[in-house]
């Protein structure tokens, strides 16, 4: 499939028209006259003869996700690096396919800005329009939650940018909300459901009781929906599920109904603070030491996130959940990358810088392969583009939904930490042809190639 | 000989007029002048004008008017994704409803004063939030905020082309540099609306309700009729500013009604200077200047700034000024909230006041007539 | 029956804790007539007290992990610990409630200097102004915190004995299912405790008295030779220490981040004016009621019957409570009312 496609594009309109410019006129005409002539359209951004181009990553910088910021800032400035030859190349040296050569991007040395998204939609979107309108940006990166993915999203549509999501968890960013020019590395709810699923049997049978808490807006909700096909497939009943306000800080309200409900597991459907303080009260209110019907009471937080766990302190210890990635990953991928990352600052990296990370190389690899950055070409580079070597395995970016497919980890709260970072232990790596799916069960379309 | 205050309306009209229109070049070299930027500061100008009208003449503090801004987005979101992409219909009925909108909540908040009525506002502009966040989610779109989408019926458009539409005014554009300048158009008017509302007698009125509502009644004068017709106004003008968002960027989502965009436009109005016309869009530019360009500094953009010092020093520099951008804007913020309204009661118009006393005081020593125009667009 | 009792119990402690926040800033409201958009700071500050205590007493030896190559990653145990053996571990392990021993001064002091060096120049200041000068004071405060302690929130757990449930069911004899998290019953005793000694020190003590009628007519109290600014000083220590000593205790159920003072500021705001303006056992009365209507409009019966009432409950009774009383439950006239 893949070398298919590379024949296609190998005799592209753009590759034709390029061997046919340079004969008509390789005599007569200097050789940016030439470029221009097959640069085809013009497009935003074009970053025509310039010696750089430049990058934009969007990230919150303030906000209860700063910190989770600031590691996709860091990893970002790591594969700026090496994608212009600087340090040690991380997953340049280890990324198959590549044609990233180490010299920038078509000999261009990659620049960039960055802007704060305060995880506020309108925010996020007035930063990524100063990107395009002021600083030229070809690319836009970043984000720490759905609804500032899709916000960005769509704007980069209207602008004609890509856009390279960060950590977006939601069905919706490449289903419902899915654009042309999105693309998301990071996994989503309907994985994290299939991939639990197996492991939810093996742990905890078939005869359970599974009570929600939902964060009540649309990443919780695809979530909650997600997680309760894959636990009612497996023949568990789900007793309820309740919808908590976002941020509501203390859950009490909403956890003293569980403890009387005939429930034996809880699934909190929730991030961020909202995940720390509802799994500290959850654990607060004894129910990890409760017996419900014969059985062990259990906890479950489907969405995990190592910078986030900290938070939470002892109380995640045995919890199971999902994760993109983690740095104890025994790869080639994530070996150098973990080497790169560790030796710049000093500590590991999140998941949220690696699925950054290996964003910016994946478009920088994309341009590199298409020969231009008319976004259109960029676009059908990304569509359908399998790669190894990037930290999960053999990868592929669906054409259909511009999801990436990959392996999922299952995850346990480490019961005996050795160190400060030793939080979580990945339980399983579950394959990925466990949690695709079809891309029309979340409908959406992508819209057109030329804006 | 010095110049008097120039009184003539259409003369403060005419500079203002020119000062905003020609924005995008006086602001470019402070890194201000890309379209976004300079459709905000329009926007949050109009809005903070319009609060200004209620707080800055009568006294009556609301606490909850972002919440007029949301249902003005989402009315002019739903505009498009129902009638027409044209912008008048948006503009006009995103106005009308959170008209109708303040003619509710005022009616009910005015009943009572002080801090009581701030608490009503803002309880009404919470539960809009929040509703709008989660069980509204139907009209909203909840947390992704409302956006266009391929398949809405769009009945006046006919059958759209390839890709979203976008806004326009009869055909023109509303993206980039068109929509700056039909923001600023809308914003000219508003200013020129509000200044005809602080000479008016309905101005003068208002003004003695807030020096002293008691006397008002006792005169026998039903000070209420007034006060909603303020908080109607200053209500239709933050819908007309919510109507603009959507229209330079159409989508709407409920943060725009948390309180902190309520707060957000308070300090607006107050850092730039409470009750004074031109006080409120001062305000307005330098949050938005601070939340879009100090936010965006990094190393590397102060490392170019600095260049021109010695490395030892530029690094050092950089490290004490990295501490205040970036990630740090906020405390910028927070700081320069505290340095105006220490050193400066009555905001950054009463600084400019000030140094304007000085300079003439200067001028007239010296003897010549180079008279300064800022104190005059007061 | 066990649900609406344990709803009950969380009412009482979410009152609690709005009481208790509210109380600190309706005495600055109701004495000095300062609208302090800083007091979710202090809250927020009380809280890093606990986490700064708990830092101070896990300073650990670090015991590198070999294992680990491309970075430093430490095995730590703290020197309390093998120093102490057992008994650091158990100091340890109580760091929360040691730290409301640090909290006290700490926050008595920070309130004196912001009274001394900030508030006190705004008193004949418009409000508006004394929002904008405190608002930014918490944004100043709140982004040092980061800066220390970034922005992810840190657990600060209770200490072992009292971080379970109590099985108050047995107790009363409702069944085992009856459960209620023991820090959290400790949180009211000690929200209690600190809101009758507010009260105590204000009605039976000779300062308690001058600042009372200084709350009624300042410029009486001030005519008759006593110094009331001086009083006034101490009034806002003593918010700050109520404020702090709230968010220590608060810790453990909501692990400490920088921002949490602003998520409690509207609401604090909320209770008070709800209670009404000048009137200390209005806003305790009002954190409580908010507490326990917030806890029921959970329900999922309740929520089946209106959707999303959980969401908006504490603002729709505030908008009841302003409309039929007009100065709150128990509002003084002309307080804050122009």
């Amino acid at each position: 499939m893949s070398e298919d496609k590379s024949k296609i594009s190998e005799l592209s309109r753009r590759g034709f028209i390029k061997v046919g410019a340079t004969a008509v006129t390789a005599a007569s005409m200097p050789m940016f006259f030439v470029k221009d002539a097959w640069a085809a359209k013009d497009f935003r951004n074009n970053p025509g003869n310039a010696g750089s181009v430049k990058f934009g990553f969007n990230v919150p910088q303030t906000g209860a996700y700063a910190d989770e910021g600031a590691d996709e800032l860091r990893a970002y400035k790591l594969a700026v690096k090496h994608i212009n030859g600087e340090g040690d190349g991380g997953m340049l040296n280890t990324m198959k396919p590549l044609s990233l050569k180490g010299n920038g991007i078509l000999g261009k040395k990659v620049e960039y800005v960055t802007g704060d998204t305060q995880t506020k939609s309108d925010a996020a979107r007035a930063s990524a329009k100063r990107m395009i309108e002021k600083d030229g940006v070809v690319m836009i990166t970043g984000g720490s939650s759905s609804g500032v993915a899709v916000a960005v999203q769509g704007l980069c549509q209207e602008m004609g940018v890509i856009f390279m999501a960060g950590l977006t968890h939601s069905n919706d960013t490449t289903g419902k909300d899915k654009r042309r020019y999105g693309f998301r590395h990071f996994f989503n709810a309907y994985m994290s459901g299939a991939a639990l699923g197996p492991v939810l049997q093996k742990e905890m049978g078939t005869e359970r009781k599974a009570y929600h808490l939902t964060a009540d807006y649309t990443w919780g909700w695809t979530q909650e929906e997600s997680i309760k096909n894959t636990t009612e497939a497996l023949g568990w009943q789900t007793t309820a599920a309740v919808r908590t306000p976002v941020g509501a800080g203390d859950f009490s309200q909403y956890i003293t109904p569980v403890l009387n409900s005939g429930a034996d597991v809880l699934i909190l459907n929730h991030y961020g603070k909202d995940m720390i303080n509802s799994l500290t009260q959850a654990v607060q209110f004894g129910l990890r030491d409760k017996q419900v019907n014969g059985k062990n009471f259990e906890i479950i937080v489907p969405l995990f996130s190592r910078l986030m766990a900290q938070g939470a302190g002892d109380n995640i210890k045995g919890i199971l959940g999902t994760t993109n990635w983690h740095w104890s990953l025994q790869d080639e991928g994530s070996k150098a990358f973990v080497k790169s990352f560790g030796q710049e600052y000093g500590f590991p990296p999140s998941q949220a810088a690696q699925t950054t990370y290996v964003q910016a190389l994946l478009y920088a690899n994309a341009v590199e392969s298409a020969g231009s950055f008319y976004p259109p070409e960029v676009i059908k580079q990304l569509e359908g583009f399998k790669f190894d070597g990037a930290g999960n395995g053999p990868t592929e970016y669906r054409a259909d939904d511009h999801q990436c497919f990959k392996d999922v980890l299952v995850v346990r709260g480490n019961e005996a930490p050795s160190s400060q970072f030793d939080i979580l232990k990945v339980e399983q790596i579950v394959p990925r042809s466990q949690v695709e799916y079809d891309a029309k069960i979340f409908g959406g379309e992508l819209g057109p190639y030329e804006v | 000989m010095i110049v008097p205050s120039i009184r003539n309306d259409w003369v403060i009209m005419a500079i203002f007029t020119a000062v905003v229109l020609t924005a995008p070049l006086w602001l470019t070299p402070v890194g201000a002048g890309y379209p976004d930027l300079l459709q905000k500061f329009a926007i949050f100008g109009i809005f903070a004008i319009g609060f200004n009208i209620l707080f800055g003449l009568t006294g009556y503090l609301s606490f909850g008017h972002a919440v007029f801004l949301g249902v003005g987005s989402y009315t002019a979101v739903w505009s498009f994704k129902l009638l027409t992409m044209n912008v008048l219909p948006a503009v006009i009925f995103a106005t009308l409803l959170a008209g109708v909108f303040a003619v509710v909540i005022g009616y009910v908040s005015l009943r009572r004063s002080g801090i009581y009525f701030s608490i009503l506002t803002l309880a009404f502009a919470q539960m809009s939030y929040n509703m709008a966040y989660s069980v509204l989610t139907p009209i909203t779109n909840g947390e992704t905020g409302l956006q266009l989408t391929m398949n809405d019926p769009r009945i006046l458009d006919g059958p759209a082309g390839q890709g979203l539409p976008s806004t326009t005014l009869f055909g023109l554009d509303m993206s980039g540099y068109a929509g700056f300048y039909f923001c600023a158009v809308m914003l000219i008017i508003a200013f020129f609306i509000s200044l005809r509302i602080f000479r008016s007698p309905f101005g003068l009125k208002l003004l003695a309700i807030k020096s002293n509502q008691t006397r008002m009644k006792y005169t026998g004068f039903n000070t209420r009729p007034y006060l909603l017709t303020a908080f109607v106004i200053s209500g239709m003008y933050a819908g007309l500013a919510g109507s603009l968002m959507a229209i330079t960027d159409p989508l709407a989502g409920a943060e725009r009604m948390q309180w902190t965009a309520s707060g957000e436009v308070v300090l607006m109005t107050i850092l730039g200077g409470t009750g004074t016309l031109l006080g409120p869009l001062f305000g307005a530019g330098i949050i938005k200047y601070f939340e879009n360009i100090f936010s965006a500094m990094n190393d590397g953009r102060l490392h170019e700034i600095f260049s021109f010092l010695p490395d030892w020093l530029e690094n050092i520099v950089v490290a004490i000024t990295g501490e205040f951008v970036g990630d740090g804007w906020h405390l910028t913020l927070g700081l320069l909230f505290m340095i105006v309204v220490i050193f400066l009661p009555g905001g950054v118009v009463e600084g400019i006041r000030r140094a304007n006393g000085f300079l003439r005081r200067l001028v007239q020593s010296s003897g010549t007539n180079t008279a300064t125009l800022a104190a005059e667009k007061e | 029956m066990d649900a609406i009792l344990l709803q009950i119990l969380n009412g009482l402690d979410k009152g609690g804790a709005y009481a208790l926040i509210a109380l600190g800033l309706t005495l600055v409201f109701g004495t000095l007539g300062v609208v302090n958009f800083a007091h979710g700071a202090l809250f927020m500050l009380g809280a890093f007290c606990a986490v700064t205590v708990q830092k101070i007493l896990t300073i650990s030896m670090k015991v590198k992990d070999e294992s680990i190559t491309f970075f430093d990653a430490y095995k730590e145990q703290p020197y309390l610990e093998i120093w102490f053996g057992d008994f650091g571990t158990a100091i340890i392990d109580w760091s929360v409630p040691i730290s409301i021993l640090l909290a006290m001064p700490i926050m008595l002091l920070i309130g004196l200097a912001m009274e001394r060096g900030l508030i006190r120049h705004f008193y004949k200041r418009s409000h508006a102004e004394q929002i904008l000068v405190t608002f930014g004071l918490a944004i100043v405060l709140q982004e040092i915190v980061k800066s220390f302690f970034g922005a992810n929130p840190i657990p600060s757990p209770a200490p072992g004995i009292v971080s379970g449930s109590a099985p108050i069911g047995v107790l009363l004899g409702l069944g085992e299912s009856v459960v209620y998290p023991w820090w959290r019953m400790i949180y009211l005793l000690f929200s209690g405790a600190v809101i009758f000694a507010v009260f105590a020190f204000l009605q039976f003590t000779t300062f308690g008295m001058v600042v009372r009628a200084g709350m009624h007519d300042r410029e009486t109290v001030g005519l008759l030779g006593i110094d009331v600014e001086h009083r006034f000083t101490i009034v806002f220590g003593i918010a700050a220490v109520v404020a702090g000593l709230a968010g220590v205790m608060y810790a453990p159920i909501l692990p400490p981040d920088y921002h949490m003072g602003m998520d409690f500021l509207v609401l604090s705001f909320v209770v008070v004016v709800v209670g009404g303006m000048g009137s200390l056992g209005g806003a305790v009365a009002a954190g409580f009621l908010l507490g326990i209507l917030q806890s029921f409009a959970s329900m999922n019966e309740v929520k089946a019957i209106i959707p999303g009432i959980d969401q908006i409950i504490i603002y729709l009774v505030a908008v009841i409570i302003i409309l039929v009383r007009p100065r709150g439950l128990m509002g003084r006239k002309g307080v804050m009312e122009d």
